[in-house]
C-alpha cells in the first residue's frame, strides 16, 4: 500500500474539538521516508476496513521476547493481503513508574524507540495501566523491548499472570494519602514479578493501591487485592476553618452538603459553627474531607484496609473486593514487609487453589470466605461482612471453640 | 561473529520504576507532607505543603492512544512551562504541575491553543476510559478510540466546565468481557445472537475442554459435525456473552448488525458516601454505528441531562437515583422499563423490592 488509503469515515473523527486519534495515526503515515509511514497507511486502510464492515480483523498469537512469556500482545491481521505492512501489529505493554510521573526527557526517548523501531503509536495508558507501545512487526519486537529495557523499563503482564499496577498519585501530592502508595505498589508487584514475566497462574492477578477511600484508581473494584489507604484514629478538625466554610457555604448549605451526607450520621453542627464528629461512628468515607479541604483530614494513626476478590464481568458476574484486613498501620518497613507478606500469601493460595480460568473473587465465592481466610491466615473480622448470616442451614458444632478463639484474641488486644 | 554479538542480551527484571526519578521537584520535595487543596478554576488544582510550598497541576485531556509527534509537542509545552515533568491520570488526562503561579494562565492558553482541552477537574465528565476497539483488540465488536472520540466532542463543554452535581466517569467496553469498567455511565457492546460457528476450525484451533468450561451456563458441549470434533452451543441456554470466543475465534459472537450497544448507569468505585456499587442496564439494542454513533451520544446526552437538572451537590448519578427511585429515573430520562431489566442472574432476587417502598 503505497499511498494513504481512501478514509472516509475516519476523516469524519477529526472534527470535533477533542483532540483526534485519527489526526495522529494520519500525521505517522505521512512521515514519508520513514518505516512506520508505510505500516500507519496501512492500519488505516485495515481501520477504515473495519469502520465500514462494523468487524474487527485481529487475531492472537504467540510472540514474545527472550526470557518471557508475557507482556507482549501479539496481533495478525486477517486482512493482510489489502493492508500487508500492517500484518503483524504487535503491543509491547510496559509498566509505567508508580503513579505515572515522567520526565520529558525520558518521553522523547520512548518516542525515539518507538519511531525506529514500532509504528509511532503510544497509549497512555492502558486500563490495567501500561504504556502501550502499539504496532510493531514481530521482528522488531525484541529490539523494541531491548531499547525500552535499557531505559529501565520492564514489560507488564499478559494472560494467566500478575498484572501491571497502578497507584494514585497519592502522597507525591495529595494531602489525603494514608500510606505511601508508590512504595507499597513497587515492593508488592517487584516481589511478583516472576509470576508476571513468565505467567503460570489459574488466571490473571490484579494489584491496585489508593490513599483513601475516594479510591482513584479503582481498586476495589477492578483488582483481585486492592489496598486502600485509611486511618484508625479521630478525623483531624480544624474549627477555625470549618467556621470559614459556614461563613461561606452558609449553615443550610454546611448541613446539606456535609452533615446530611455523611452516610454514618457521624457530623453535627454545633450552635457555634465549629464541627462534632463522632468519631466511633465514622467509617472514614472521606466525604466531609473531600467538601472540606482546608479544614478536616486524615487522623495521624495512617494504613491500609485490604480487600480481595474484585473484578468484572466474566464468569459469574461482577464481584467487589472483600475486606480481609480491615485495618494495618502502615508505617514501618516491617510493616511494608508484612504487606508483601500477605500479598504472596493470597497469590500462592490463588496459584494453588483456583481453578483455570477462575479469577480470586470467584475462588472466594466457590470455597467459601471462610476457607480463603484459613488459607491465607486471617482471622475473622466483623468488618468483613456487611452483614452476619440469614441462613440457619449450617453446622454449628464448633460453636463453642470459635467463641473460645474469639475470647482469647479479644481479651489479648483488650490487656495490651 | 564474535562471543559477545553471539550471546543473547536476557532481559534485566527491573520491575516497576521509581516514580522519584521522574517527579516534579516540588513534588518529591514535600513528598507526604502535603496539608490542603483547593481548585482555583476549572482544569486547575492548587495544592498547599505543609512546608508552605505551592503547586499548580493543570490538568488537559488526550486522545489516549497518541502519535510521537503528540507527545513531543506535549513534552515541549512541558518543558516551556512545567520544568519538564508531567504525569498521567487513570483517565488518560496529562497533567503539568507548576510550581510558579505566573505560569498556569500562559500553560492553559498554550494547551488550549494547541488543542487540548483543560478541565476534567471535579464536577466534570472526565475522560472516557475506553478498551482499545477494531484499533489492535482481537475480540472486538465496536471500535472504542471513534466511540469515545465522538463523545467526548459532544462532552467537550462537561469537560472544560464543572456544572454537574458530582464527577462523573464514563467507560466504554467493545465487547462483553467489559475491559472498560464501571462508570456513572458505562456503555457497552451487547451480544444478541449465539455464536456462528466454523465447524471446519473448532478442531484446530480450540482446546475444546477449555471452551466448555468457559461458558458461565454450560450452554457448550463437544460434538462431531461433519466427521469432524467439533462444539456445539445449546441456543436456548446461551446467554450471548462471548466467552467462548477468544479462546475458540471459530465460534464468531461478533455481528455488524446484531451486535448492540447497552448503557449502563451507577457504578461508583469509591467508598466515598455511600459504598461502591455495579452499573445497572437502561438502555439495549441501540446500533453499531461508526463513525460517530450518534444514538449513543443522544442516550448518553439525556441521562447527563436529567443528571445535571436533578442531582443535588455531590450526589453521585447512583446516588441521585438511589433518592429519586428507578420509576423517576425513567420517567426524567424518557427511557423504556422493560422485562430485561429485571434481573434473573445469579443472587437476582436482592434486586427486587421487597418492601412498602414505591415511589409516585
Amino acid at each position: 500500500m503505497a499511498n494513504k488509503p481512501n478514509t472516509p469515515m475516519l476523516d469524519q473523527l477529526e472534527g470535533g474539538p477533542w483532540p483526534s486519534f485519527v489526526t495522529g495515526l494520519k500525521r505517522l503515515a505521512d512521515d514519508e521516508g520513514k518505516s512506520h509511514a508505510p505500516i500507519m497507511k496501512s492500519l488505516l486502510g485495515q481501520l477504515e476496513h473495519s469502520y465500514e464492515t462494523r468487524k474487527g480483523y485481529w487475531k492472537g498469537g504467540t510472540i514474545g521476547v527472550r526470557g518471557y512469556g508475557a507482556g507482549v500482545i501479539p496481533r495478525f491481521s486477517e486482512v493482510a493481503g489489502d493492508y500487508p505492512e500492517s500484518s503483524e501489529f504487535h503491543t509491547l505493554r510496559i509498566m509505567p513508574p508508580a503513579g505515572m510521573h515522567y520526565d520529558t526527557a525520558i518521553l522523547r526517548k520512548m518516542c525515539d524507540i518507538w519511531e525506529k523501531h514500532g509504528s509511532g503509536l503510544i497509549a497512555f495508558h492502558g486500563q490495567s495501566g501500561d504504556i502501550m507501545f502499539q504496532g510493531c512487526d514481530s521482528e522488531n519486537v525484541q529490539t523494541s523491548f531491548d531499547a525500552l529495557n535499557e531505559l529501565g523499563f520492564d514489560l507488564g503482564g499478559a494472560g494467566a499472570g500478575v498484572r501491571t499496577s497502578m497507584s494514585c498519585v497519592g502522597a507525591a501530592r495529595c494531602e489525603q494519602s494514608c500510606f505511601d502508595e508508590a512504595k507499597a505498589l513497587r515492593m508488592v508487584i517487584n516481589n511478583m514479578l516472576d509470576d508476571m514475566h513468565r505467567p503460570s497462574l489459574p488466571y490473571k492477578f490484579k494489584a491496585k493501591f489508593s490513599g483513601c477511600g475516594n479510591d482513584c484508581v479503582n481498586a476495589t473494584h477492578r483488582s483481585d487485592f486492592a489496598v486502600l489507604g485509611t486511618w484508625a484514629d479521630d478525623i483531624k478538625v480544624n474549627q477555625d476553618e470549618v467556621k470559614k466554610y459556614v461563613a461561606t457555604l452558609g449553615r443550610k448549605g454546611v448541613n446539606d452538603q456535609v452533615v446530611n451526607m455523611c452516610p454514618t450520621r457521624a457530623l453535627s453542627l454545633n450552635d457555634d459553627d465549629t464541627l462534632e464528629i463522632d468519631n466511633k461512628s465514622c467509617v472514614r468515607c472521606m466525604h466531609c474531607i473531600n467538601v472540606m479541604t482546608k479544614a478536616l483530614s486524615p487522623g495521624d494513626e495512617k494504613g491500609v484496609t485490604i480487600l480481595a476478590g474484585g473484578k468484572r464481568t466474566l464468569k459469574i458476574g461482577d464481584l467487589m473486593g472483600t475486606v480481609i484486613v480491615p485495618f494495618h498501620r502502615m508505617e514501618t518497613e516491617e510493616d511494608y514487609e508484612w504487606l508483601v507478606e500477605l500479598s504472596e500469601t493470597v497469590l500462592e493460595f490463588f496459584a494453588e487453589n483456583a481453578l483455570e480460568h477462575e479469577r480470586t473473587g470467584e475462588m472466594i465465592e466457590r470455597i467459601g470466605m471462610i476457607n480463603f481466610l484459613d488459607g491465607i491466615g486471617l482471622d475473622v473480622d466483623p468488618n468483613m461482612v456487611s452483614h452476619p448470616r440469614t441462613s440457619s442451614y449450617i453446622r454449628m458444632d464448633g460453636w463453642d471453640d470459635e467463641v473460645t478463639k474469639w475470647n482469647s484474641r479479644h481479651g489479648a488486644a483488650a490487656a495490651e | 561473529m564474535s562471543e559477545a554479538q553471539a550471546a543473547p542480551r536476557m532481559p534485566d527484571e527491573c520491575g516497576v520504576p521509581d516514580p522519584q526519578q521522574y517527579m516534579h521537584p516540588t513534588l518529591k520535595k514535600n513528598y507526604g507532607a502535603w496539608d490542603w487543596h483547593d481548585r482555583p478554576r476549572v482544569g486547575v488544582l492548587h495544592h498547599v505543603a505543609k512546608s508552605g510550598d505551592e503547586v499548580w497541576t493543570v490538568k488537559a485531556g488526550t486522545q489516549r492512544q497518541m502519535d510521537v509527534h503528540t507527545i513531543r509537542k506535549l513534552c515541549d509545552i512541558a518543558d516551556e512551562f512545567a520544568d519538564g515533568h508531567v504525569r498521567f491520570t487513570t483517565r488518560s488526562n496529562i497533567e503539568y504541575i507548576v510550581a510558579d503561579q505566573s505560569k498556569v494562565d500562559p500553560l492553559i492558553k498554550k494547551l488550549e491553543g494547541e488543542g487540548f482541552p483543560v478541565g476534567g477537574t471535579g464536577n466534570s465528565v472526565s475522560m472516557i476510559s475506553h478498551t482499545q476497539g477494531w484499533l489492535h483488540c482481537d475480540i472486538p465488536a465496536t471500535d472504542a478510540s471513534g466511540v469515545v472520540k465522538s463523545l467526548m466532542d459532544e462532552l467537550y463543554q462537561e469537560f472544560t466546565n464543572e456544572q454537574m452535581p458530582n464527577r462523573v466517569k464514563i467507560t466504554t467496553s467493545c465487547c462483553q468481557i467489559n475491559c472498560g469498567g464501571q462508570g456513572d455511565i458505562a456503555i457497552n457492546i451487547q451480544h444478541t445472537k449465539p455464536p456462528v460457528i466454523n465447524h471446519d476450525l473448532v478442531a484446530n484451533v480450540c482446546e475444546r475442554p477449555a471452551v466448555v468450561a468457559r461458558c458461565p451456563v454450560a450452554a457448550i458441549r463437544p460434538a462431531l459435525v461433519n466427521g469432524k470434533p467439533s462444539l456445539e452451543v445449546d441456543e436456548k441456554k446461551c446467554v450471548c456473552c462471548g466467552a467462548c470466543y477468544p479462546p475458540c475465534p471459530p465460534m464468531q459472537i461478533n455481528d455488524a448488525e446484531n451486535s448492540k450497544l447497552a448503557i449502563w448507569v451507577g457504578g461508583k468505585h469509591s467508598s466515598t458516601r455511600s459504598k461502591p456499587s455495579f452499573h445497572k442496564l437502561v438502555v439495549a439494542g441501540l446500533p453499531n454505528t461508526p463513525p460517530r454513533w450518534p444514538e449513543v451520544s443522544k442516550t448518553v446526552m439525556k441521562i447527563l441531562h436529567a443528571y445535571k437538572e436533578d442531582g443535588r451537590a455531590w450526589e453521585r448519578m447512583n446516588e441521585w437515583i438511589d433518592r429519586i427511585g428507578w420509576p423517576r429515573f425513567f420517567e426524567l430520562t424518557g427511557l423504556p422499563f422493560t422485562k430485561y431489566h429485571i434481573e434473573d442472574w445469579r443472587g437476582g432476587r436482592n434486586s427486587l423490592n421487597a418492601s412498602n417502598h414505591v415511589h409516585f
